[in-house]
């Protein structure tokens, strides 16, 4: 796995580790972009500065409209155009909420672990109380055995996805806030005690991928990192099937 | 020891400043060295435990922010050069300034009591984010530490608001006559505007944390859920409120506090620059525009630190278009110095040591400053928030900026404070190891974090899964960027050797041995605290900045006679 990720890391240019959600190439592509101009604006004003000590003294100087308001229009245009591609990107990803047929995931995050719940065959979500949270009983997310909707839900360790699917992650928090974050998802989102919060992607390339915190959140921070698995979609279908019957005969030995 | 001397209180907030940033340096070397090599141990303590390294890390962010770039830039220049930069003889309220001082002593020694007390000192950055900074159960530092910390931002909070008014009302009431709006040389301006962005900044901090000592030793329910849950535990609050509410108060705080930081370097270097190159700051009005509007601009960004915390999206748009509004301000500046800078190498011999830090600054706030603009697009910081592409920006554009205006301060007034000069041979060594320590280790973070580094990990290595596979790619870089810290960090030996070695040396005979032409290098503008009647009134009879035109000779502020002064000494044979 890992000489695989260094070729892709080199593959993608700027050290940017490998890219395998469907928004991605477009935000890479804009984020280069962004990174040559800067530094092409760099090595610009360094010539500039180096040159202008080197060349001797004149007595005239340019006027503040050549020297000042030229410049200022050039970079303000510059930086509406980064603005309106950016913004674009930014709406596509944000101003709506994912489509109703994208699959739905809750994600949690406690000191210092990542739990992934998925809503089973009935597709909702059972209902959780922070009384009932307990990892030591099994229920770490504190899900109400009172809730019909919460028999089938499964919670996982890994985030489990099918390629090629859009998928509706909703994150939540039950101690800090959290920070949700899949590099090479390009996707970031803190999780917030007290409310919830929705992201949604579309996996591509299947593969093993990185989920780490990114808002600090306490001495085990560092360790808070879990593993988004992203199948071809039979694959997926078959290992949801597999863990939703493990615990149906769970629920039914109980 | 309790004199209300504005000289005295300025180096009072000076050794503040020294103080802190010996322990803020210290702290970043026991960083670099664990995120390196995570098992080698501290001397006279053994392996650096995770919330050792988080404790290490908040401290070295709250000493560094708080009392080396907003306290001695300010606070500290301020005091000492202000009142003869616009002909007074002392700062406005002066029990009020001491008092300012001294509690802003307290503060840092109240910070530094969090190392000594059980648990440590806390461990949640200098942001100091609820629900983490709110209960005691979030982890170890999170106690006593964590209200110590408190107590001592609450304090630094008071001590910067009395400085602010001290510094306002200087600004507004003590002027010389003559000494018109327009005639402020910009140092004032950058003061006059810090001044200004600190009083709401720092009320708005101050309530912010009193609401948060309430969630945490009253239970009340500012910043957290009604039902909070931490480590097994359910606390109810009486009201349900909301983490975000204290990313807003905190920001709105943190970011104007980063322009207060680096707008007296940006003032004094706009002066210096001018008057190496003996001529006036290139569209000088123009920079008094923006440093007031990179001022206003500056409380209305806080949003773009909360892209992905859980701000709205399009609340992310307009403080995105805010935020890259604030670039073209900057941009001007920029312009104005390369313009100012101009052919002025062949005017005076050898670049003097205020010269190269002044242009190092000018280096550094470009080169972090270009990254601004990418972490204002909500779209990008998505992927690069909290990531070391963040500290890479921050600590280029203020941290190394602010510290070399304050290197620019120290060797240009050097001979205004003690009447020597510092060493032009050992001040070029500092300034160029300086900077090439400081591009060696924050440019190589911008590549660590594009790689994917997160802030706060006390650990790269030696963890299983994908996402160390990840940052173990950062490892070779990460080795770099330590050994290019330590060499950053040694280089500044030689700027206290300097010192020493200068005050060995004898007095300089001349009073404006860099023949500046404002107030307070006019002769006898330093001497006398009080408003002591023997001696002259001061009086500003022009702009800052006249020179000849070739550069050759000058008129400063306090000439009446309007005939060039010329240099006395001459120019290419510079004494060293």
């Amino acid at each position: 796995m890992a000489p695989v990720q260094t070729m892709d890391a080199v593959r993608w240019g700027w050290y940017l580790p490998r890219d395998g959600a469907l928004h991605g190439p477009a935000l890479d592509a804009h984020l280069m972009l962004n990174l040559w101009i800067a530094l092409g604006l760099l090595v610009l004003a360094h010539i500039v500065l180096l040159v202008g000590l080197m060349v001797r003294r004149r007595r005239a100087q340019m006027p503040v409209v050549v020297l000042e308001c030229l410049p200022l229009l050039v970079l303000t245009v510059l930086f509406a155009w980064l603005a309106g591609r950016s913004e674009h990107l930014w709406a596509a990803q944000r101003y709506v909420g994912a489509a109703p047929a994208a699959m739905q995931v809750e994600v949690t995050g406690e000191q210092f672990a990542w739990y992934f719940r998925y809503p089973g065959v009935d597709a909702a979500f059972g209902r959780t109380k922070l009384q009932l949270v307990s990892a030591a009983e099994g229920n770490p997310l504190g899900i109400d055995p009172g809730d019909a909707k919460g028999k089938d839900d499964v919670v996982t360790s890994q985030l489990v996805l099918p390629a090629g699917r859009e998928v509706d992650l909703t994150l939540r928090a039950l101690d800090v806030i959290h920070g949700f974050s899949a590099p090479e998802m390009r996707l970031k989102q803190n999780a917030v005690p007290g409310q919830t919060s929705h992201i949604h992607f579309t996996p591509t390339v299947p593969g093993e991928y990185a989920i780490l915190c990114t808002q600090v959140c306490g001495m085990g921070h560092y360790r808070m990192q879990a593993t988004l698995r992203v199948l071809p979609a039979a694959e997926f279908d078959a290992w949801l099937k597999g863990l939703e019957a493990a615990k149906l005969a769970n629920e039914v030995q109980r | 020891m309790f004199a209300t001397g504005h000289r005295a209180v300025g180096f009072g907030y000076l050794a503040i400043s020294v103080i802190a940033v010996t322990v803020g340096t210290l702290l970043s070397l026991v960083m670099r060295l664990h995120l390196t090599w995570p098992d080698w141990p501290l001397p006279l303590h053994g392996p650096v435990l995770p919330e050792e390294y988080l404790a290490v890390v908040t401290m070295h962010g709250t000493l560094m922010l708080f009392f080396v770039v907003t306290v001695a830039p300010t606070a500290g220049f301020g005091n000492l050069i202000l009142p003869a930069q616009i002909g007074t003889r002392r700062m406005a309220f002066p029990l009020l300034n001491t008092l300012g001082m001294w509690t802003m002593a307290l503060a840092l020694v109240v910070l530094l009591a969090a190392f000594a007390v059980p648990g440590g000192a806390p461990i949640g950055g200098w942001t100091a984010y609820p629900p983490l900074s709110e209960s005691v159960l979030a982890g170890p530092g999170q106690g006593l530490g964590m209200d110590l910390w408190l107590a001592s931002i609450a304090l630094f909070c008071v001590a910067g608001t009395m400085g602010a008014v001290v510094t306002l009302t200087t600004i507004v009431k003590r002027r010389c006559e003559g000494m018109t709006w327009e005639r402020l040389p910009l140092t004032v301006w950058a003061w006059f505007t810090a001044a200004l962005l600190s009083v709401p900044a720092f009320s708005v901090l101050l309530a912010a944390l009193v609401l948060l000592f309430c969630d945490r030793h009253l239970q009340s329910g500012f910043f957290v859920p009604s039902q909070e849950w931490m480590n097994g535990v359910m606390i109810e609050h009486h009201g349900d409120g909301s983490p975000l509410l204290w990313l807003h108060l905190f920001w709105f705080f943190g970011h104007p506090e980063v322009y207060i930081a680096v707008l007296p370097g940006m003032g004094l270097v706009s002066m210096v620059i001018a008057n190496f190159a003996r001529r006036r700051v290139f569209a000088y009005r123009l920079m008094i525009a923006t440093t007031l509007l990179i001022g206003l601009l500056g409380i209305l960004v806080w949003g773009h630190h909360m892209f992905v915390a859980g701000l709205n999206p399009f609340a992310g748009t307009v403080f995105s278009v805010s935020s890259l509004a604030i670039a073209l301000p900057s941009a001007a500046k920029v312009l104005s110095w390369l313009a100012t800078a101009w052919g002025s190498r062949g005017v005076r011999g050898r670049m003097a040591t205020p010269m190269l830090f002044a242009l190092g600054f000018v280096s550094f706030f470009i080169a972090g400053g270009l990254t601004g603009p990418i972490l204002a697009q909500p779209i990008l910081d998505e992927y690069l928030h909290n990531t070391f592409f963040v500290i890479a920006h921050f600590h280029l554009v203020m941290s190394m900026a602010a510290i070399l205006g304050l290197f620019c301060a120290i060797y240009y007034w050097y001979p205004l404070l003690f009447g020597r000069k510092l060493s032009e041979s050992l001040g070029r060594w500092h300034f160029w190891l300086t900077l090439l320590g400081a591009y060696a280790t924050f440019l190589p973070m911008y590549i660590t974090g594009l790689g994917g580094e997160p802030r706060h990990y006390a650990q790269l290595s030696g963890i299983a899964g994908p996402g160390a596979r990840l940052l173990a790619l950062t490892m070779p870089l990460q080795r770099h960027i330590t050994f290019s810290a330590i060499v950053l960090m040694s280089a500044q030996v030689l700027f206290f050797w300097n010192v020493q070695m200068t005050a060995r040396r004898p007095r300089l005979a001349e009073e404006n041995p860099w023949q500046a032409t404002t107030l307070e290098w006019a002769p006898g503008a330093m001497d006398g605290d009080d408003d002591d009647e023997t001696h002259p009134r001061r009086h500003a009879y022009r702009n800052p900045c006249v020179y000849g035109e070739d550069g050759e000779g000058f008129l400063p502020q306090w000439s009446e006679d309007a005939s060039l002064h010329r240099f006395p000494i001459p120019l290419k044979t510079e004494a060293e």
